[in-house]
């Protein structure tokens, strides 16, 4: 994996239920072409993901996390979306206050009848952290896995 | 405060007073519980009134609780009730406003050997051990929380007991958070996993918070299991970015984890960078106002989505 010639980017995204993997789809269907470096894990709602499921994706060796919802106003829970875009919204700017590369997780609005614009986001996104390369930090090692002597005060 | 006390006890107001006695240590203060207005002029106040009592309020909550805050602290208990912690009539604030504490780290530092003895005196903070007698100025050992506060003053005290102070200006707000935004982003990484890597996972930063009250941490939690024992870099990391998260909105900047932490990790600058966010964000600053509701439990339509693609 560290072979940069061989890297190929791992990309999370979690898509709501009701327009962003509808939207994929749709993107599938009318045969867009995107990138095959997502995972989908499809939620509820956007307002669904907790951030927690997203450091949990980068410590597990994952470099580009994108959580997808659909566009304000649309929520099938009415306000969903509005929840999850506080949440993002702070949490992204602590990520990155921290230290994490801007660009490691991503947002997007994709309704389910924009199959063409999922396509477009995901290209983007997998451009963005191929440029960014493989994920380092709060990264989960191997070697981490053994004991570890205490630390000195 | 002590004559308050007492006459909250006599007439049977509250059954618990919560307040700060002598510690056993120099330099300490330790929190105190009475329940009898004999055992009011046990109840002390100085520099190193440091706790955020607050957070016994959890373990005391079905009784009437007379307690005793500064200006942090105050705000703690709004945001507590926000939440629906306890019932509004519950709790009966014993405001002091807050001289700024001291951090005894810092004096401990400055001290030619082990202090034995300590009082105050004024402005100054006389320390004595074995061969050497020192004053020091007490302006010189304040927590560096403390010099950024806004709100020393506990507003929403049901009782007050000494003379307002006088609030200092905006200038002196997030001093740490802003110096660590300015350093490129691989010196933040490099800064954070450094001294995350100190971590033992006491957890006493999430005991010394009051507003940790889950009653089950994601640390503990078994299914799902988000995060391992052990003291993997890794796994420091990812509690320390989620025990900071989860202040979001709710983080009245008292300071009381880093005061906690044996380690001396430094924790306050990432609350202090939530606070900003909030305040930039959605114009909001925890326990400040007793009706609004904490940011991330509300929306706004209007909110900025500028990052969202």
């Amino acid at each position: 994996m560290e072979n940069t010639k061989s890297w190929e980017p791992k990309i999370l995204a979690f898509l709501c239920n009701w327009c962003s993997y509808a939207g994929a789809d749709l993107a599938g269907t009318s045969r867009n072409q995107y990138p095959p470096n997502i995972r989908v894990i499809r939620v509820p709602c956007s307002g669904r993901v907790n951030p927690l499921f997203i450091l949990k994706a980068l410590q597990g060796g994952i470099d580009g996390v994108l959580v997808s919802g659909c566009h304000p106003g649309d929520c099938h829970y009415l306000t969903g979306n509005y929840i999850g875009r506080r949440k993002s919204a702070t949490f992204k700017r602590f990520l990155e206050y921290l230290g994490i590369e801007e660009g490691r997780v991503q947002f997007s609005w994709v309704s389910a009848a924009e199959g063409v614009k999922f396509s477009q986001v995901i290209t983007e996104v997998t451009n963005d952290i191929r440029k960014l390369g493989p994920a380092k930090r709060l990264v989960k090692k191997s070697e981490e896995l053994g004991v570890r002597s205490f630390p000195d005060p | 405060m002590r004559e308050k006390a007492e006459e909250l006890l006599a007439k049977k107001a509250v059954d618990l007073i919560i307040g700060f006695g002598e510690g056993s240590l120099p330099l300490r203060a330790t929190p105190l519980f009475i329940r009898t207005p004999e055992e009011a002029d046990q109840l002390i106040w100085n520099s190193f009134c440091d706790n955020n009592l607050a957070t016994y309020l959890h373990k005391f909550n079905r009784f009437k609780i007379g307690i005793v805050v500064k200006g942090c602290d105050a705000r703690s208990v709004t945001a507590l009730a926000l939440e629906k912690r306890f019932q509004p009539d519950q709790v009966v604030l014993i405001g002091v406003p807050c001289q700024r504490m001291v951090d005894r780290r810092k004096v401990k530092k400055a001290a030619k050997g082990e202090i034995l003895r300590s009082r105050e005196e004024g402005e100054l903070i006389i320390i004595e051990g074995d061969g050497f007698k020192s004053s020091l100025k007490r302006d010189d050992f304040l927590y560096t929380s403390c010099k950024a506060c806004l709100h020393r003053n506990p507003v929403q005290a049901n009782i007050l007991v000494g003379e307002p102070v006088q609030e200092s200006g905006l200038a002196e707000a997030y001093p740490d958070a802003r110096e660590f935004e300015n350093m490129a982003p691989e010196e933040r990484w490099r800064f954070f996993e450094k001294e995350t890597r100190r971590c033992i996972r006491c957890y006493a930063c999430r005991e010394a918070c009051p507003m940790c009250y889950c009653a089950e941490c994601f640390v503990d939690s078994s299914i799902p299991k988000w995060i391992e024992k052990g003291l993997s870099p890794s796994d420091l990391q990812f509690y320390h970015v989620v025990r900071a998260y989860h202040q979001t909105g709710r983080c009245t900047a008292c300071g009381a984890c880093e005061r906690a932490c044996p380690m001396e990790i430094p924790l306050v600058y990432l609350t202090q960078k939530l606070n900003q966010e909030v305040s930039e964000l959605f114009d909001f600053e925890a326990g400040a106002d007793s009706k609004r509701l904490p940011p991330l439990s509300t929306y706004d339509v209007e909110d900025k989505q500028e990052f969202i693609k």
